[in-house]
């Protein structure tokens, strides 16, 4: 479980997180949707101890980030924004270098690989060097490694992001499979699609502030539109940075 | 596996990573230890060829009115000097440095000689033009020793004493060698064996920071349980074994090629077998971590992979300015020039090479100090590390 609460962030004079607050739940998928610069991965970055809020709290499974980064990161896998692998290792290689820095025993690690690299569909292509991957094989072998140490909280910063139509479909099964495991699933977006189609709670955020948080029904109702598209955009009070 | 410590993960991934990137290799493998060998091939053939050749083989010199003066361009002659035909303008060849000097004898000489009145010949040259010094001092010396021999026997004709013109004589004693006298070129030397440590240990210092981040993997790195400081320090230690390679390497190629050179035709012996090896990778093995640690940190301030090898090609040149220093102004050691990094190392290689002592109070000193400025260079490096800028790219 993740809780963020009264987060506050500000880069100079620009406020580009003002007063965030919400939580995702176990089990459950949390969209955070928002237009592009709504401040989805400083909030984020925020979240997985990146940054540290002007003003607010982190909490992870009831551990404050604050107080102990290192057990919070431990409890979660991060697909963030840069998801750059190392070039001149396998993807194999790459997965294996953070289940280190996880601190996995080496069965475990290989097992967790393993299990990872047959979910993902990655078996074709783990023992390349990732150099001259597609994007689609980037990304896999980015959340392979993000959850080698099998964390039950997960947090993905905008995972579809250059994805076709076929790796997308992939990621999204594979979310609720994530789900189904009975994790915690955050994920940001600025896909409207997606968030209804996949989240059981959707979080919008526009300027830096939290604008709805409710179920995809409650939304409908909350907002009195007829569709999701025209709640979202009631909700953030404009079409502007959103896709379809 | 789990008692291994996140930095040392984080250093074997570098080192195995890198290995894989030729042109790393090539460069910690070759072109920085290579380096210090073949600027010193270069300096001790420069050096072979001003001190011997000038000495031994016949110096030519282009004369003006040779005809004036048979007698003197006689004794020229015996004195291993050639007799050239000369420019028609002699002092712009000069000028031009197309003649190293002329000698002009005016059609006076025989008139101004045979009446006992001193005769005039005239040396042209360029005093500025440091490499024909040693032609005109030899020429000058044939010049007077006859002017002299042919004075002692004008007075012993008359029946004097020739000591009599004589009051005393100047014995010369140089204490130069051969080596003190290349001296520039020598205290040149250490800056290819340190700017060795700089290319060996470049390509790391800039793949591990601004590289990192320019292909996005230092975000998802900095999310996984592991302090800044232990990644910093495993960044570290991989670029300093890279560095140290090279060091290494650079020693060792030196010391065969050293042991393949002529060196004793300019009676040198020098120093350059275990003990000057163990002790130059002594004191340059802290050096090595001040230099890694300064690349990182400059890597670290550059917004780009661009940038970082602007600042850390900029870098290189800090080590020059000690060199020059010793060079241009070459004062008496100090003892605290020992404490100075980079200095102290110079000092510490150039007297090894020439043979001399280094006490181990001296060596302690240049150890202790540039390990010291690594230490303070490293808390400011871990400084910038711990900030939240480091990690985002854009």
């Amino acid at each position: 479980m993740i809780e963020a609460t009264g987060l506050y962030k500000a880069f100079g004079t620009v406020k580009a997180v003002d007063g965030v607050g919400f939580v995702a739940r176990d089990g459950e998928i949390t969209g955070l949707l928002g237009p592009n610069g709504a401040g989805k991965t400083t909030t984020l970055r925020m979240l997985y101890t990146l940054m540290k809020p002007d003003a607010g709290s982190v909490r992870v499974d009831g551990i404050d980030a604050s107080v102990d980064p290192t057990a919070v990161r431990r409890r979660l896998g991060v697909l963030p924004d840069a998801r750059g692998l190392y070039k001149r290792m396998t993807a194999r290689e790459n997965i294996d270098y953070f289940a280190r820095l996880q601190r996995l025993e080496p069965d475990v690690a290989r097992k967790s690989a393993d299990a990872l690299i047959a979910a993902l569909d990655m078996a074709e292509f783990a023992n390349r060097r990732t150099e001259g991957f597609s994007q689609g094989q980037r990304v896999k072998t980015a959340i392979a490694r993000a959850l080698v140490h099998d964390p039950r909280n997960v947090i993905l910063d905008e995972p579809t992001n250059g994805l076709d139509v076929m790796a997308t479909r992939a990621m999204r099964a594979f979310m609720r499979r994530l789900k189904d495991e009975g994790r915690c699933v955050l994920f940001s977006s600025h896909i409207m699609q997606e968030v209804a189609a996949l989240c059981d709670r959707i979080v919008v955020i526009a300027h830096g502030r939290v604008v709805a948080d409710a179920s995809p029904a409650a939304l409908l109702e909350q907002t009195g539109a007829a569709s999701l598209e025209d709640a979202f955009v009631a909700a953030i009070g404009s079409e502007e940075g959103l896709a379809a | 596996m789990k008692s291994l410590p996140s930095a040392l993960i984080v250093f074997l991934k570098e080192v195995r990573e890198n290995l894989r990137d030729r042109r790393t290799v090539i460069n910690t493998l070759l072109t920085g230890p290579l380096l210090a060998p073949a600027i010193f091939v270069l300096i001790i053939n420069a050096t072979i060829s001003r001190e011997l050749d000038k000495a031994e083989r016949a110096q030519p010199v282009p004369v003006i009115g040779a005809e004036h003066a048979p007698n003197l361009v006689e004794s020229l002659k015996q004195q291993n000097i050639e007799i050239k035909d000369a420019p028609a303008d002699p002092e712009r060849a000069v000028r031009d440095m197309d003649a190293d000097l002329v000698l002009r004898i005016p059609a006076e000489f025989g008139d101004s000689w045979k009446k006992g009145e001193p005769a005039q010949v005239e040396l042209i040259f360029d005093a500025s033009r440091r490499e024909a010094q040693t032609s005109v001092g030899r020429l000058r010396g044939a010049l007077e020793s006859y002017s002299q021999r042919t004075g002692a026997m004008r007075i012993l004709a008359r029946g004097l004493s020739p000591s009599i013109v004589r009051p005393f004589v100047v014995a010369d004693r140089d204490q130069s060698t051969a080596q003190t006298r290349s001296g520039t070129l020598f205290s040149m030397l250490p800056y290819f064996f340190i700017l060795g440590a700089f290319i060996g240990g470049m390509a790391l210092a800039i793949d591990t920071t601004a590289g990192e981040r320019e292909r996005q993997s230092l975000e998802p790195l900095l999310v996984n349980p592991v302090s800044r400081s232990q990644l910093l320090i495993g960044k570290l230690l991989a670029t300093s074994l890279f560095a140290l390679t090279s060091v290494l390497l650079g020693i060792l190629a030196f010391s065969v090629v050293g042991r393949f050179l002529p060196t004793e035709k300019l009676g040198m012996s020098l120093q350059i077998g275990f003990h000057f090896g163990w002790t130059v990778l002594l004191v340059m093995l802290p050096l090595v971590v001040l230099i890694a640690t300064l690349q990182t940190l400059a890597a670290a301030f550059a917004k780009s992979f661009r940038e970082a090898q602007t600042y850390l090609s900029l870098l290189m040149f800090v080590p020059a300015v000690p060199t020059m220093m010793l060079s241009l102004f070459p004062v008496k050691t100090e003892a605290w020039m020992y404490a100075v990094p980079l200095m102290g190392q110079q000092i510490v290689i150039t007297r090894l090479m020439r043979g001399d002592e280094v006490s181990p109070g001296e060596l302690g000193l240049c150890f202790a100090c540039t390990a010291a400025a690594a230490l303070v260079v490293y808390a400011l490096t871990v400084a910038i590390y711990r900030g939240e800028r480091l990690a985002i790219s854009t």
